[in-house]
């Protein structure tokens, strides 16, 4: 079962992977490298004001990086960056597929594409658009809060999504599903780290269609990742069951 | 005796539920935080498209 497991998340993964890499090299990745010509004219900005006022009060996103001493490697503009991006995008898919087969193997669901797919769409929830509402998917440019209160936010706002989710849908006492609730809504009350100004010189036009492109491209992730797994595990189940019989 | 057999066969199939449950979570969560997460700056530079496309906090 642990090979299935593997096997299928890895299919699956590298499935979706590539489709939706596709779909960011022609979506997401232009706005991304329209965006980086106006941080990087941003970040000149900034250099001749901190010269001047003798200090850069404003996190910029990548100056918080030691500075132009060691040069950092970095993936070349054009084919090692789109490989690069899609190479991650499958890990990513690979590591979704995991999760949804973790959660459903935990909780003794049947696996099919049915209920992988509203699995997935829970995982959208959980790990896309609840977090998107306290932190927005953002262009390069933009100004944010310190990097690690943002992802502490983010992974507990996933985690206690998913679990209140998971309580809402599956158990059957009101207070029970009231607290469910309760915790999902919890970290909005506390509130995501913000900047204390926003200070993006991206156009909001770009940022905004950006954010839209970007919850897309996440349920789009999120759905025919659930879809592949829940194609391809009844299928190799099948296989392993008829397997023995043959031999 | 086929009472036996069979929940022999159940007891196995628990535990090996129970170790493919664990080795998914444990893939997909390093694998998810390596992607999204890792401070490494080859891995965020490598990441980055991503990072910003799947809303994964950046930079």
């Amino acid at each position: 079962m642990v090979n299935r497991v593997l096997t299928v998340s890895l299919l699956a993964g590298l499935l979706a992977g590539l489709l939706i890499g596709a779909l960011q090299h022609v979506t997401t990745t232009p706005l991304i490298l329209k965006a980086e010509t106006f941080e990087t004219a941003m970040r000149a900005l900034e250099a001749q004001q901190a010269a001047f006022s003798g200090d850069a009060k404003v996190v910029l996103a990548h100056s918080g990086h030691e500075g132009g001493e060691h040069p950092e490697w970095k993936p070349e503009d054009g084919f090692q960056r789109t490989a690069l991006t899609t190479l991650v995008t499958i890990a990513t898919a690979i590591g979704f597929a995991a999760l949804l087969l973790g959660g459903m193997i935990a909780a003794g669901d049947r696996i099919d594409d049915r209920t992988a797919l509203a699995w997935a769409a829970c995982g959208f929830l959980a790990f896309g658009l609840v977090p998107a509402a306290g932190l927005a998917p953002e262009l390069p440019g933009s100004a944010a809060a310190e990097l690690v209160h943002r992802q502490i936010w983010w992974i507990a706002t996933a985690l206690v999504t998913a679990g209140g989710l998971f309580v809402f849908l599956r158990m059957e006492a009101p207070w029970l599903r009231a607290l469910a609730v309760l915790a999902i809504l919890a970290p909005h009350v506390i509130g995501a780290p913000h900047p204390a100004a926003p200070e993006s010189k991206v156009p909001a036009e770009i940022a905004a269609h950006f954010t839209a492109l970007s919850l897309g491209i996440q349920a789009a992730l999120w759905l025919v990742t659930g879809f592949a797994v829940g194609v391809l595990w009844p299928w190799m189940s099948r296989r392993a069951a008829a397997a023995p019989a043959t031999a | 005796m086929n009472t036996n057999t069979a929940s022999i066969s159940s007891q196995a199939s628990v535990s090996e539920r129970v170790k493919a449950a664990a080795a998914a979570l444990v893939l997909g969560s390093v694998l998810v935080f390596t992607v999204g997460f890792a401070h490494s700056t080859s891995v965020h530079n490598a990441a980055h498209d991503t990072r910003h496309t799947l809303a994964f906090p950046c930079h």
